[in-house]
């Protein structure tokens, strides 16, 4: 049997590496493809039963249930924000929100406490655009310290009213 | 002058250990970044920002997913429906859920809605489930860095 002579000069092995780069550059093209940047993406949880009562009856409640009712321009921005009877304006009536739920129920969260006991109904024109609605449920439920990025909360129970019919 | 030979072969090899390590290394970041699970969304839908989306550190068993765009269009499983269509898919999943032994109570319906939809329109979707009877909703938001500041307490008198 012939036997076929090592090249010469060199013991090296030398491996085909042609193919595993095909396969290799394959790989990273579908990766690459399939690759989708996506912020990260969280829920706002409400339990709404049908016909929901209340957690507890208002007289033993600290704070009676706020209302908030938000109405819409004809464009479906928002054109008022009020939470019994006060209306909050400027740039980002949110940030007022916001500012007026952390002085009046406070981060403390201790049993029978404020935060603990207060709910929140939030009523709204029909064509209003819903990232408002995020915008007030986001002032109403919490805020972030800014030091240590920590999210505290405010306004756990979150309804909201039935809906109006459009006008 | 003395002309060093080259060696027997005429043919230069580069080296190519640096490139292979590189390739290797993008594709496991890739691979790791890589989430399949974004098949449930729909481009159609953008949802609103909020600074207090954060992902949930308990996943939901077998949520129910509902997708509402800024042309008034419900989806649902991937089929585009009506609201009274959709009350009547949603009846046929509670009635799965019971079938398999669960309590379609502590069923969640995730209501994933774009940004400039009718807030009107999310409520129906909300009116229709209640309905059908589930409780539990979770609205979508994609997290944003912007924040509302927070007002440490003042310290007393």
């Amino acid at each position: 049997m012939k036997v076929r002579n090592r090249r010469r000069g060199s013991d090296k092995i030398e491996l085909q590496m042609t193919p595993m780069i095909d396969i290799v550059f394959q790989l990273l093209v579908f990766f690459i493809m399939t690759f989708k940047v996506v912020s990260m993406e969280g829920d706002f949880n409400i339990k709404m039963p049908q016909a929901a009562p209340s957690a507890a009856p208002p007289e033993q409640m600290e704070f009676p249930p706020l209302k908030l009712y938000m109405t819409a321009n004809e464009n479906g921005d928002l054109s008022s924000l009020t939470l019994n009877e006060q209306s909050f304006e400027g740039n980002n009536p949110f940030v007022e929100l916001n500012r007026y739920i952390q002085q009046e129920i406070g981060l403390d969260g201790g049993p029978g406490s404020a935060r603990e006991t207060a709910e929140i109904e939030i009523g709204f024109d029909f064509n209003l655009k819903y990232t408002h609605v995020i915008g007030a449920i986001t002032a109403v439920s919490g805020t972030k310290d800014q030091r240590t990025n920590e999210i505290l909360p405010l306004i756990e129970k979150v309804r909201f009213t039935p809906p109006r019919e459009a006008e | 002058m003395k002309i060093k030979k080259q060696s027997d072969d005429d043919v230069l090899e580069g080296d190519l250990t640096p490139m292979i390590d590189m390739t290797f290394q993008l594709i496991a970041f890739f691979m790791v970044l890589i989430n399949f699970t974004q098949t449930e969304t729909d481009d159609r839908v953008k949802l609103p920002d909020s600074s207090l989306a954060k992902p949930p550190e308990i996943v939901m068993e077998d949520p129910i997913i509902i997708q509402l765009t800024d042309q008034s269009e419900f989806i649902f499983g991937r089929s585009t429906l009506a609201v009274n269509q959709l009350q009547s898919s949603l009846s046929r999943e509670y009635q799965g859920i019971q079938f398999s032994g669960r309590d379609p109570k502590d069923t969640t319906v995730v209501i994933r809605a774009h940004g400039d939809a009718a807030a009107g329109e999310v409520q129906e979707v909300i009116q229709v489930c209640q309905d059908v009877g589930f409780e539990n909703f979770a609205l979508r938001a994609q997290e944003n860095i912007q924040t509302f500041k927070y007002i440490a307490p003042t310290s007393g008198p």
